[in-house]
């Protein structure tokens, strides 16, 4: 399992290591191999050298230079890597730029790289709280903080529908984005100490098995803590 | 603008609202109900300039601070200094530092229509600072440091730095149109996103640690304000200490870290006891003893130092204060449980967790404790940091962990992937005193092994009541 966190010193402001610190270790219980890549700005990104591709989330500033750095210095790289189907997995502001474009405020737009078809713009007030939202007939629970309310084009499938909180835009009943191997969504908390099963998702679709083809584990205080997010968020 | 004006619209004369909020306390107290801020906050309902009204007959002014991390020790401090100065004071002791604990605490000063105290000590909360400074027209400004806490509440970092570069901009406006002296600043240095705040002001105080022998290896995961707030630039430190708090300067514009007048020259940390430092000011340089563990409680000590000096006591003074302090409400408190001491370290956000994690790796043995995580609003609803947290620095040292509170669960899973068997690991959620019990009976029968709690702050509270109820710890209220 080869990961490459983009950014790790600008967007990590929701503890996205958890993220990655999750992935780590349920890939070494398993006996999978692990290695871990960090390509900030001005680093060059092979394209063919990692299986997911991680952003977290950051404050507008540092924002506003990855943003810049993704869509030039990254851009082809990343879009290679999605297209021979790696995967991606992008939490709040990092989702954002995953977009076309952020519409931070009037006369400053971030560009986005394009990977999935939506755009972002920023709201009235901050979108903050629990939130559950289903995948798949499964749920997903975490923690909302975002300023910026994220519209879906019209053929873009839509990451989950939401159970309680706000999702994308507060209004649309739908939350994140997904196509392929590329998943954006705003829950943090960090998500996947919340969710393991997403956790065990996002390994398998990076190594190209099936979550069921993975070695099980003992998750009794992974469903514990689950289920203390879901009660957390009144699901 | 006239005073009549205001008096007609808020009413209720001041003495009959400071009777009425009085009544209130005393109702919610025989209910027993209520926070250390109702009856604050009835008497801010009914006299929205209670605090202005109040504050302005304090014979010798106020003084503000405010901080992430450490707010409510430096506070204590500052007053255990000012103690030994003679002076006496009105204090929101009990760390309630919205505007209803400000109240509250002028309220519960308030004798034949003027307060009890000569100066004013008020710790304030980093989102109700411009608000409360407007109110008590401090003399003197401590802000301290600014770390990532609870952001749902709160909202970014650059938020609350854009703020309280506006209290300041709106201070020297101040001064410029009446001609009145505003507030002398007292500011961390090694803290850039708070050093900045001085950039345009003649007249800061700063503070900062010189020892570089305490620096650490490698900055923190939870680092914030790594980049330069003139030209964006990442800074590049010489010395880092606590978090992002260190010796910096920009590569890219020259921007650094100002050089501080009240310093830390020399630093020996004693464990989970304490530390002796080196503490130069302006008018001399005095050895002090700070009872309180860690290098986080170096900073507080040098923040209390630097707030006291601007206030004019003497080097000696600051000293005694600071050496005869003990722990404040329930952060470092130690307690003893029948033979057996419990040490009680609130943990509210990744700074404060790295910085106890610090100080529980310096301990002896191998560590018993009892990891506390509420997720109320006091707390932050959003449990994030706990991942933050540099826990990896003590999971090897682990004996047992007891986790509690409203999300129990995802502590255990923190210990659990920091690299603690999960055989060393209990989750007990059916309340706060059987959690204290599992604690006690997972420890070593041989009772000289202490026990270390590390709560959150609503935790920290049911903690200490539960201690109080058991004999253990003396209330606070009395």
């Amino acid at each position: 399992m080869r990961i490459a966190a983009l950014y790790p010193d600008l967007l990590n402001i929701y503890a996205d290591r958890g993220n990655l610190l999750m992935l780590e270790r349920r890939c070494a219980w398993r006996g999978i191999g692990f290695e871990l890549t960090r390509s900030t700005i001005g680093d060059e990104l092979d394209p063919d050298a990692h299986d997911l591709l991680y952003l977290g989330g950051g404050q507008d500033r540092d924002q506003q230079l990855c943003a810049v750095d993704l869509t030039t210095v990254k851009r082809d790289a990343v879009h290679a890597h999605a297209a021979r189907g790696g995967a991606v997995l992008a939490v709040c502001g990092g989702y954002q730029l995953l977009g076309h474009h952020y519409a931070l405020e009037p006369g400053v737009t971030l560009p986005g790289v394009g990977l999935l078809d939506l755009h972002t713009e920023r709201g009235e007030g901050r979108l903050i709280g629990n939130v559950a939202i289903e995948v798949d007939g499964r749920t997903l629970a975490g923690f909302e903080n975002h300023g910026g309310r994220t519209i879906l084009a019209a053929g873009q499938e839509p990451l989950g529908r939401v159970l309680s909180g706000h999702g994308n835009t507060g209004v649309s009943g739908f939350e994140g984005a997904r196509s392929g191997n590329v998943v954006g969504t705003y829950l943090h908390g960090p998500l996947l100490p919340k969710n393991a099963w997403f956790a065990d998702e996002l390994i398998a679709s990076a190594l190209g098995v099936r979550a069921d083809e993975l070695e099980p584990l003992d998750d009794r205080f992974e469903d514990a803590a689950h289920a203390g997010a879901r009660r957390a968020a009144g699901v | 603008m006239s005073a009549p004006a205001v008096q007609a619209r808020t009413g209720v004369p001041l003495p009959a609202a400071v009777a009425t909020a009085r009544l209130a306390g005393r109702m919610a107290r025989l209910a027993g109900k209520g926070g250390t801020s109702l009856p604050g906050k009835v008497l801010t309902r009914m006299r929205p300039d209670a605090i202005a009204r109040m504050s302005d007959r304090l014979d010798e002014g106020s003084v503000v601070l405010s901080a992430t991390n450490g707010k409510t020790t430096t506070a204590a401090l500052v007053a255990s200094i000012l103690e030994a100065h003679g002076t006496t004071l009105v204090h929101n002791r009990q760390g309630a530092n919205m505007a209803g604990g400000i109240a509250a605490s002028l309220l519960g000063s308030w004798r034949r229509g003027r307060p009890t105290g000569a100066l004013g000590l008020f710790e304030v909360d980093e989102f109700w600072l411009d608000g409360l400074v407007r109110a008590l027209r401090p003399r003197v400004v401590l802000l301290a440091n600014l770390f990532r806490d609870q952001l749902d509440r709160y909202g970014e970092l650059e938020a609350i730095a854009d703020r309280w570069h506006q209290i300041v901009a709106d201070d020297a406006a101040t001064t410029t149109a009446s001609g009145e002296p505003g507030f002398r600043l007292v500011l961390g240095a090694d803290d850039p996103a708070v050093a900045d705040l001085g950039i345009d002001r003649a007249d800061v105080l700063y503070f900062g640690v010189q020892d570089v022998a305490v620096a650490r290896d490698t900055a923190d995961h939870a680092s914030d304000a790594t980049t330069c707030r003139i030209c964006g630039a990442s800074y590049v430190y010489t010395a880092s200490f606590v978090g992002h708090l260190g010796h910096y300067a920009c590569p890219s514009c020259g921007h650094r870290r100002p050089e501080p007048q009240v310093t830390a020259d020399r630093v020996v940390l004693h464990g989970t006891r304490g530390s002796t430092i080196d503490l130069r000011l302006p008018d001399g340089t005095v050895t002090v003893d700070v009872h309180l563990p860690g290098l986080y409680n170096v900073y507080n000590a040098l923040g209390a130092a630097a707030l006291t000096h601007a206030l004019g006591v003497p080097a000696a003074t600051i000293a005694a204060g600071l050496t005869s302090t003990a722990a404040a409400f329930g952060r470092a408190e130690t307690v003893r449980i029948g033979e057996r001491e419990l040490q009680l370290l609130l943990v509210k956000n990744p700074a404060g967790a790295n910085e106890v994690a610090r100080t529980l790796a310096l301990a002896e043995d191998e560590l018993d404790l009892l990891a506390v995580l509420n997720d109320r609003i006091a707390d932050g609803r959003d449990v994030s940091w706990v991942w933050d947290a540099d826990l990896e620095a003590i999971a090897s040292r682990v004996r047992h962990v007891t986790c509690a509170g409203t999300r129990a669960a995802e502590m255990a899973v923190r210990w659990k992937y920091a690299g603690v068997a999960p055989d060393r690991i209990a989750v007990v959620t059916d309340g706060i005193s059987a959690a204290l019990d599992h604690a006690l009976a997972a420890a070593p029968q041989d009772h000289a092994v202490p026990i270390h709690a590390i709560p959150t702050y609503t935790a920290m509270l049911e903690l200490r009541e539960e201690l109080v109820r058991r004999g253990a710890a003396k209330g606070s209220f009395a």
